[in-house]
């Protein structure tokens, strides 16, 4: 596929590269240099603006989420406002009698504790929360859970699609098929509604809310390697055909070097756009988990518990936009800015994308 | 059989062959039943005999899908062998596992017809040439880069294409890099399976002489596979013609130009293009397609495009025979003859 890359060229004088390349044989100058197949994408991802955007979205998340907490310290992740408030009830009655009309005020005067549901202000940048913690620095905690559940599980499961495709594509027969059926069986199973049995099973097995995710991943990560498994065998199943791994053979290499240093390295574009498509959905899905009450839960914060509020309040849903909006927005930045930068990846490692 | 016991009687009369292929058959499966039982074969190679020794280059030649390069692969074990013998400097390979195989890799090597799909997009010059003597521990680590940078040299790559593409080189110089890494681990025996074909004619010439040089300086035995007469006809001292699937004839130079044997050979070699424009050309027109091997003509396999072909052709297969010393054929005209 990358011969359609080259004569590529990135010089300060195209036209005595250019000459050089037409004239078959001639070796090419000292000084002129041909671009590497890695340089040329990285050209071609930077021309496309939508997906520098991406990349900044992602990157300015990435800054807030885990460089937000070491400069905003003044509240902590489950640390409650306890500086609490005056609340005033007021109960006017009015009734006549004899002509006369009697009003009667009566003010009842309470001490709260907890600073629940405070406006934006100066002490809380996007107000509080229902138990009183800082939505702004619960924004940057939650952040890191999403983030990091989503990557690990991302992580594990191009692992797991490397080693099962890339052993399926390389023998071939009987292995290939068993590890194909194995996946066609994973991928036939419904995932959410097993999702919800299992956060039900956590739940009667008393795990601890904060690892709970962990396990949930740990299972979405076992149902969504086929996937990536099959992407890894069909590029294999078409790269082990070609010449250089035929000398590879006549060369004697050892099958794990034929597979993990000639095979997968020509795999890997492919894979590292499927790798940023998917960490938008993983996302997505700590996200819904979260707002199902079935990942982190309170007082621990991820975007989608921190959503979960208003199921429990409708108050809020109409009244403190400023208590789940926020998290809203963070989740819609992290997946248009990881699907910005996949389709960005995909147009440029492309390589009948010339421009 | 009486052909065998005059292969193995040509043998001892000369040095140690560096290569003998008796009878290699090579036939891959195209439909099986359940029960993995092969129920039908496309036979890529049949029969094919030869002796080659150190120094010297054997060119084949035949028609595309004839099964050379079948041939050249399944001699160096890429292919399993169905059938027949390989012997390599002594050593009978022809059941040899991948391991056993693994230490002989260094002695016999190959250079393929296209030098675009046969260099990894993603390696380095330097690396794609180091790989192999690294793996091999040719020579110790230290000297890996300066060991390479000669062969480079040796090669007509300059040393600074070291950090370089596959997709920075035009075909030639792609073609130059393959050879720098198929010679990089001292191999005795190279099968080049078309190395020029894809190449145009200057760079041919050029690429040919390099091949030429090389085994000079390294007196290395080489298979020369190709269509292209007279490539083969510049580069070989022994020539085998094949003819889908099974050879027709084989011989020394000389001989097989001088007095071709099999019609098919005669066929070929009015082919060649004359540059003298006031010559005549005699052209022996071949009517008809090379048949399937899926599906090969009984008798002699040349017999439905055969100008000569009798009743006998097409029942018989032809026996293969020496009929000059050192040069075998394939035919029934030339044992009616006799």
């Amino acid at each position: 596929m990358d011969q359609n890359n080259e004569k590529l060229l990135q010089t300060q004088e195209p036209e005595a590269a250019e000459a050089s390349a037409v004239a078959d044989n001639e070796p090419l100058d000292k000084n002129v240099r041909l671009m590497s197949p890695g340089r040329m994408v990285m050209r071609r991802f930077f021309r496309s603006k939508l997906s520098v955007i991406g990349l900044i979205m992602i990157v300015s998340l990435f800054l807030f989420c885990w460089l937000g907490p070491v400069v905003y310290t003044a509240w902590g992740e489950t640390e409650q406002d306890t500086s609490g408030k005056v609340e005033y009830t007021r109960q006017e009655v009015t009734y006549t009698k004899d002509g006369q009309e009697f009003t009667f005020v009566q003010v009842t005067e309470r001490g709260v504790t907890i600073n629940s549901l405070a406006e934006p202000d100066g002490n809380h940048i996007l107000g509080t929360d229902k138990g009183g913690r800082d939505v702004f620095t619960r924004l940057m905690y939650g952040g890191r859970i999403s983030l990091m559940v989503s990557f690990i599980a991302v992580f594990a499961i191009t692992l797991f699609g490397i080693v099962f495709g890339g052993i399926a594509g390389y023998f071939g027969g009987v292995v290939d098929n068993i590890i194909m059926r194995v996946c066609d069986i994973l991928m036939c199973l419904p995932g959410f509604p097993i999702l919800l049995i299992i956060g039900t099973l956590l739940d009667s097995a008393g795990v601890e809310s904060q690892f709970r995710i962990y396990y949930l991943m740990a299972y979405l990560t076992l149902f969504s390697w086929p996937g990536t498994a099959r992407l890894v065998r069909g590029q294999i199943l078409s790269l082990r055909e070609q010449e250089y791994m035929v000398a590879a053979e006549a060369m004697g290499y050892s099958i794990p070097r034929k597979i993990f240093k000639h095979l997968i390295p020509n795999v890997m574009p492919q894979l590292i756009v499927s790798m940023t498509l998917s960490l938008g959905s993983m996302i997505l899905y700590e996200a819904s988990l979260s707002y199902l009450n079935m990942g982190v839960r309170a007082p621990y914060a991820a975007w989608g518990t921190m959503i979960n509020i208003v199921a429990e309040d409708p108050n809020i849903l109409q009244n403190y936009i400023n208590v789940w909006g926020p998290p809203g927005v963070c989740i819609i930045i992290a997946v248009l800015g990881f699907n910005f930068v996949g389709d960005g990846l995909r147009d440029a490692l492309d390589p009948k994308m010339r421009r | 059989m009486a052909d065998e016991k005059k292969v193995t009687e040509a043998v001892s009369s000369e040095p140690k062959p560096i290569l003998e292929v008796n009878h290699l058959r090579k036939a891959f499966p195209i439909k099986k039943s359940l029960t993995g039982k092969v129920q039908q074969e496309l036979i890529a190679v049949d029969d094919v005999s030869f002796v080659l020794h150190p120094g010297e280059t054997l060119g084949i030649v035949g028609e595309s899908g004839c099964g050379k390069t079948t041939m050249g692969r399944t001699i160096l074990k890429l292919h399993p062998s169905s059938g027949g013998q390989i012997i390599f400097d002594g050593k009978d390979i022809t059941n040899y596992t991948n391991s056993q195989m693994r230490s002989l890799r260094t002695e016999m090597q190959i250079i393929f017809q296209d030098p675009y799909s046969s260099l990894p997009p993603r390696a380095t010059v330097g690396d794609i040439l180091s790989e192999p003597v690294k793996v091999h521990k040719i020579v110790p680590p230290s000297e890996v880069k300066h060991y390479v940078l000669n062969l480079m040299e040796q090669c007509g790559l300059r040393d600074y294409y070291y950090e370089r593409y596959p997709h920075e080189f035009s075909g030639g110089q792609r073609q130059r890099i393959c050879i720098a890494r198929a010679l990089a681990v001292n191999p005795k025996l190279v099968v080049c399976d078309e190395p020029v074909s894809a190449l145009d004619v200057s760079i041919q010439a050029q690429i040919i002489n390099l091949l030429k040089k090389l085994q000079k300086e390294r007196g290395l035995t080489y298979l020369f596979i190709s269509h292209d007469l007279s490539v083969v006809k510049f580069i070989s001292d022994k020539i085998g013609v094949m003819y889908l699937g099974s050879m027709v004839e084989f011989g020394n130079k000389k001989d097989i130009f001088a007095n071709p044997l099999h019609p098919y050979t005669k066929a070929l070699f009015s082919a060649i293009p004359n540059p003298d424009p006031d010559k005549k050309m005699e052209r022996i027109a071949l009517s008809g397609d090379i048949p399937s091997p899926a599906n090969p003509p009984k008798g002699c396999r040349f017999h439905t495009r055969c100008p000569h072909a009798t009743e006998k052709c097409k029942t018989d297969v032809p026996v293969y025979r020496e009929y000059e010393p050192g040069h075998f054929a394939a035919c029934h005209l030339l044992s009616d003859e006799e």
